[in-house]
C-alpha cells in the first residue's frame, strides 16, 4: 500500500462516514435543479430554447462537483486546526505524493457527490440524448474534478482561518460558478461578460458535459478537453509547490 | 558524526526572537533532554528540526543531512510525537495506527505485529475500533505516543510526550524509551517539564530560556554546578522562579478557537 492510495482512502472514508455532511452538501444543488429546473422552464421555453431543466441539469452537476472538489481542499483548514496535517507533513513521503493522495481522493468524493445529483436529475426527468453518452460526461466529470480539487489544495495550503476561507467560497467559488454558464446560455451577453465566461475554467467543463449529454456544445470537445487539460496542470503544478511550502 | 548537529539556529517570528543562536550537538545513541520554561523556543526548535518550520538562520544537521535541503531524506531518518494532537480524529485508532504505518514504509507483516504489541502496551488494544473522537484526552495521548514507535527511526524526537498522561503511563513510555535506546541504539531528543523524569531517563541535558541555552551537561553535572540537591533545583537556580508571561500566546489560542467557529 502506497501513501498515495492510504490518504485517498481516507478521504474517502471520511466522505462515506459522514452521512449529514451527505446530505447537507446536497442540498444545495438539489434546490437548483428542482426550483431552477422547474421555475424558469416557462420562461425560457417561451424564449424558444426548449427545456430549461434538460439544460441546467448537467450545469448543476458540474457545480456540484466544483464546491465538493474546491472545498475537499480547502478543509486542509481543519487538519491543520486538529492537527493531523503536522503527521503527514513529517511523514518520509515527497510531500508532492501526499498532495496528490489528498487532491484525488478529494475529487473522487466531488465526482461521486456529482453522480447523486445526477442521479436525481435523472429521477426528476432529465433524458441524455443517448444512455452511452454517460461515459465521456463521467470523464469529464472526472477532469473538472481534478482541475477544482489541484485549486482547493492550493488554496487549502495558505488560508489559515475561517475568514480566508470564507473569502475565497465567496470571492473565488461563487463567482466561478455564476459566470460558468451553468445556468445560462452563453450566447448574446454583453462583452464584458463574454471575456468574463471564457477565463473561467468551469465554463469549458459545463459546454463539454452538455456536449455530452445533450448534444449542446459552443466550442467543441477537443477545445474543452484542452483548454481543462491544460488548466488542470496548472492548477496542480501550483498546488504541489504551495503544499511543499507548507509551514506550521 | 553526530546525530544532531545544530549551529547559530535563529527562529524569529516578527519581533520576537522564539531561538536565539543556539549550538548544540547530539551524539549517536544519546538521549538528549531539551529543557526550559513556556514559551522558551523548545517545540519551536523540534519544528526547525523536524523540517516543518525553516530556520531565519543558523545549520542543522540530522544524521549529517541539512533537514532544509534534503528534506526527504532527513524524514527517513527520525520519528516525532508532537507535544499537541496530530492524530486523524475521524479515524479509529487502529486506521491511525495502519496509515501511519503506510507512511513510514513499515512492511505489512510487522506492521500488523507491531500495531497489536504497542496497542497493548499502551493499553488501547480494546478501543483499537472506536474513533479517536471519542476517546479521553490521555487515551488520544497513548495512541500518539503508541504510534510514535510504530516505526523504529534513528532519531526520535519525544515533545513533552508524558503530558496528560497517568503516572503508570509514564512509566511504561520511558521504560520503552530506554528498551529502544538499549537495544536499537536510538538517539532521544526530549523535552519535559517534569525534572525527574529528565534526571532518570537523560545522559545529557540542555537548559533553554528565553530562546537561549543557559546550561549543559549530564544531570550531575548541572546539579554541581548550581550546588542543587535535585534537577528541578538546578533548574530553577538557572532559569529563574518567575512564570513566563504567556498571556500573548494564550489569548491568540483562544482567537484562533474564535475564529473556527465564527461563521
Ligand atoms: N507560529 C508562531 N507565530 C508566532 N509566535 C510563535 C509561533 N510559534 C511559537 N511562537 C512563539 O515562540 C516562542 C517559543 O514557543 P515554543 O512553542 O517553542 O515554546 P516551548 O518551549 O515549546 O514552550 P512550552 O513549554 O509551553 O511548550 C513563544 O513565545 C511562542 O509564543
Ligand atoms: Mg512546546
Amino acid at each position: 500500500m502506497s501513501a498515495i492510495y492510504i490518504l485517498w482512502l481516507r478521504e474517502l472514508k471520511r466522505y462515506v462516514r459522514s452521512r449529514a455532511q451527505i446530505a447537507a452538501s446536497l442540498g444545495q444543488p438539489l434546490l437548483y435543479l428542482l426550483a431552477l429546473g422547474f421555475g424558469l422552464g416557462p420562461v425560457f421555453q417561451k424564449a424558444g430554447q426548449g427545456s430549461y431543466f434538460q439544460f441546467v441539469a448537467p450545469g448543476v452537476v458540474s457545480m456540484t462537483i466544483l464546491f465538493s472538489s474546491v472545498f475537499s481542499g480547502i478543509a486542509m483548514l481543519w487538519d491543520r486546526q486538529f492537527g493531523f496535517l503536522k503527521e503527514t507533513l513529517v511523514a518520509p513521503v515527497p510531500r508532492i505524493q501526499i498532495m496528490i493522495g489528498r487532491t484525488v481522493g478529494g475529487a473522487t468524493v466531488a465526482v461521486i457527490q456529482g453522480l447523486l445529483v445526477f442521479v436525481v436529475a435523472i429521477i426528476a426527468g432529465f433524458r441524455p440524448h443517448h444512455w452511452v453518452s454517460f461515459f465521456p460526461a463521467l470523464l469529464f466529470m472526472m477532469l473538472i474534478a481534478i482541475v477544482f480539487a489541484a485549486l482547493g489544495t492550493a488554496f487549502g495550503s495558505i488560508v489559515q482561518d475561517m475568514q480566508g476561507f470564507q473569502l475565497i467560497m465567496n470571492f473565488m467559488v461563487l463567482p466561478i460558478f455564476f459566470l460558468s454558464g451553468a445556468l445560462f446560455p452563453l450566447e448574446n451577453l454583453p462583452k464584458a461578460l463574454v471575456i468574463i465566461t471564457r477565463i473561467d475554467p468551469l465554463t469549458y467543463g459545463v459546454d463539454a458535459m452538455r456536449g455530452a449529454l445533450i448534444s449542446n456544445i459552443q466550442f467543441g470537445f477537443s477545445v474543452d478537453t484542452i483548454v481543462l487539460c491544460l488548466i488542470g496542470t496548472a492548477f496542480l503544478t501550483a498546488g504541489a509547490y504551495l503544499f511543499s511550502r507548507i509551514q506550521l | 558524526m553526530s546525530a544532531i548537529r545544530v549551529e547559530n539556529l535563529e527562529k524569529t517570528f516578527g519581533d520576537l526572537t522564539a531561538v536565539n543562536k543556539i549550538s548544540f550537538q547530539v551524539e549517536k545513541g544519546e538521549i538528549f533532554a531539551f529543557l526550559g520554561p513556556n514559551g522558551a523556543g523548545k517545540t519551536t526548535t523540534i519544528k526547525m528540526l523536524t523540517t516543518l518550520l525553516n530556520p531565519t538562520s543558523g545549520k542543522i544537521e540530522l544524521d549529517g543531512l541539512d533537514p532544509t535541503i534534503h528534506r526527504n531524506e532527513a524524514r527517513q531518518r527520525f520519528g516525532i510525537v508532537f507535544q499537541d494532537p496530530s492524530l486523524d480524529a475521524e479515524q479509529t485508532a487502529y486506521e491511525n495506527m495502519e496509515l501511519h504505518g503506510v507512511l513510514y514504509k513499515v512492511p505489512h507483516k510487522l506492521r500488523v505485529q507491531r500495531t497489536e504489541q504497542l496497542l497493548k502496551l499502551f493499553e488501547l488494544w480494546e478501543r483499537r475500533n472506536d474513533y479517536v473522537k471519542t476517546f479521553s484526552g490521555g487515551m488520544k495521548r497513548r495512541l500518539e505516543i503508541a504510534r510514535g514507535f510504530l516505526h523504529t527511526p534513528k532519531i526520535l524526537f519525544l515533545d513533552e510526550p508524558t503530558l496528560g498522561l497517568d503516572p503508570q503511563t509514564r512509566n511504561q513510555l520511558w521504560t520503552h524509551v530506554k528498551s529502544v535506546n538499549e537495544s536499537e541504539n536510538t538517539t532521544v531528543f526530549l523535552t519535559t517539564h517534569y525534572m525527574d523524569e529528565a534526571d532518570r531517563v537523560a545522559h545529557r541535558i540542555a537548559i533553554i530560556d528565553h530562546g537561549a541555552i543557559v546550561a549543559m551537561g549530564t544531570p550531575q553535572e548541572l546539579k554541581q554546578q548550581t550546588n542543587s540537591e535535585s534537577l528541578e533545583q538546578a533548574f530553577l537556580a538557572l532559569t529563574g522562579s518567575t512564570i513566563r508571561d504567556e498571556s500573548a500566546t494564550s489569548q491568540d489560542q483562544l482567537r484562533r478557537f474564535a475564529q473556527m467557529w465564527r461563521k
